[in-house]
């Protein structure tokens, strides 16, 4: 492992059965960089973000988080604890919120807390009073899911993720799900995140968005990192020909909708 | 011969008292169908072979069955074997279980129905799997089923009048005993008849109170 990595994958694959994925993907994320993965459908983005975290373990190759190798080999329950205990440290937003509708808002960012953290209800109701102001949404602290919409939904997701105090966070394609007016919110959140230099992987379709806030743009076809750089080089003199149809495409459809 | 209700009050202490142990069988019945019912359909879905085996033979025994035979079986069976069980106890383990099996089918769909995004979201944050099923997964589950059990719930307050074999002292074989002294069936029949439809309606009523708690947080 590098001096200054903070999170590493090496040589990932990933099959679903015969059919590859992830091919020997190699990338490492220093602490507080932010880095985006853009691509077409298909091409393997969640299965990446997701075998950070495990939802989707590797077929082979190693992921580390500072020092710690997340997908270690290891008998079935020191498997389940080791993965129970690394997740504590990787937020991860999901396109759906995932949000939980039996709970309250703060029922859904205190139970993990309360839960593996030990901290009791006035902690944690004070750390959810804190991650929600942060996300601006004090007044929902009372509010069942149903109530919100689906720009609050993420916010209270993010700030659900946020309570356990990650090392990381990762979002796949947090603001897709949601009607257009409602993208802005979510954004202005995670822009907030890269102010405090919290270490981020943002699967995104969102261009411009990625150009903003993020140190590094990853593109991804067909299970392969096809090129990576900073944004400026990446959205305006991409090397690569996928690269290049890959954009010009997108933008031609962004346009479309426009 | 006409309707002659004039013998009935003398007999109300006797029927309220009936109507007494038909709720308190309904509720211990109904608590315990609801307990094993989760109980059951996590056992059937997650449980090792070993659990899992004995479990689909012992729900086939209670749905393919009639719930008389059940009741006698653990009331007069069990006796044999050296288990000495009061009548209402074992009306009430008999009219539960029973009730469970039909429980955890219900609550056994619910939980392969609740979004794979739950147990993402829960497994994301650190909770492990029993975690993540226990307040997570379970509790949506039983939730969506509410209406369904209620129904259930419904027609074990009919059922209990069963246990009346085993001589637990219920509605039912309170006015067979009214009945029994005063030559007067259709007088008792319809007064119980209309006790149990005034417990009816308080069941639903609760039932109701209970779904429009769940329907608040939807
Ligand atoms: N559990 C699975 N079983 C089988 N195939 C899968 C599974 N999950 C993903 N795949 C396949 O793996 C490929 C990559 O999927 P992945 O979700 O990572 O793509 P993506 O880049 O995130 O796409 P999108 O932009 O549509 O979200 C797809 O062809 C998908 O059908
Ligand atoms: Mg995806």
């Amino acid at each position: 492992m590098s001096d200054t990595a903070f999170i590493e994958i090496r040589n990932a694959a990933k099959s679903f059965g015969a059919f590859e994925v992830l091919k020997d993907i190699n990338l490492t994320v220093d602490r507080g960089q932010i880095v985006a993965i853009i691509g077409p459908s298909g091409s393997g983005k969640s299965t990446l973000l997701r075998a950070i975290n495990e939802l989707d373990p590797l077929t082979s190759g190693e992921v580390w988080l500072e020092g710690v190798q997340i997908n270690r080999k290891l008998p079935h329950r020191q498997y389940e604890k080791h993965v129970n205990q690394v997740r504590q440290d990787i937020g991860m937003v999901f396109q759906h919120f995932n949000l939980f509708p039996h709970l309250t808002v703060r029922g859904n960012i205190t139970l993990a807390p309360k839960m593996l953290k030990g901290l009791s209800t006035d902690e944690a109701n004070k750390l959810a009073e804190e991650q929600l102001a942060k996300v601006g949404l004090s007044e929902k602290i009372d509010e069942y899911p149903s109530r919100l919409s689906g720009g609050q939904k993420q916010r209270v997701a993010i700030a659900r993720a946020l309570a356990m105090r990650p090392k990381v966070m990762l979002f796949d394609e947090a603001t897709s799900a949601l009607d257009p007016e409602l993208v802005e919110e979510v954004n202005l959140v995670m822009k907030q995140l890269a102010e405090e230099h919290m270490t981020m992987i943002i699967v995104t379709h969102e261009m411009d968005f990625a150009a903003s806030v993020c140190d590094r743009v990853l593109f991804m076809d067909q299970g392969v990192v096809v090129e990576e750089g900073p944004p400026e080089v990446i959205f305006q003199s991409p090397e690569n020909e996928r690269t290049r149809n890959f954009l010009r495409k997108h933008l031609a459809r962004a346009n479309g909708q426009a | 011969m006409g309707l002659d209700f004039s013998v009935v009050p003398s007999y109300f202490g006797v029927l309220l008292l009936g109507a007494g142990w038909t709720i308190a069988i309904t509720i211990g019945a109904g608590l315990l169908s609801f307990f094993g019912g989760i109980v059951f359909a996590v056992a059937a879905l997650y449980g090792h072979w070993t659990i899992r085996l004995p479990m689909r033979l012992f729900g086939w025994l209670f749905m393919g069955t009639p719930l008389l035979l059940q009741l006698f079986l653990i009331y007069f069976g069990l006796i044999q074997v050296g288990i000495d069980l009061p009548a209402f106890v074992a009306g009430v383990i008999g009219l539960g279980l029973h009730f469970a099996v039909y429980n955890s089918e219900l609550i056994q769909a619910s939980i392969l129905a609740v979004d794979k995004g739950q147990y993402e979201g829960a497994r994301t944050l650190g909770l492990s799997r029993g975690q993540t099923l226990r307040r997570i997964v379970i509790p949506q589950a039983v939730q969506a089923v509410i209406p369904p059990m209620g129904n259930n719930m419904i027609a074990l307050l009919k059922d209990s009048a069963l246990v009346s074999v085993i001589g637990v002292m219920e509605l039912t074989l309170a006015s067979q005993q009214a009945i029994s002294r005063t030559y007067r069936p259709f007088e008792f029949y319809l007064t119980a008849a209309a006790i149990y439809y005034v417990i009816n309606l308080g069941l639903e009523a609760a039932l109701r109170r209970i779904e429009r708690r769940i329907q608040a947080s939807r």
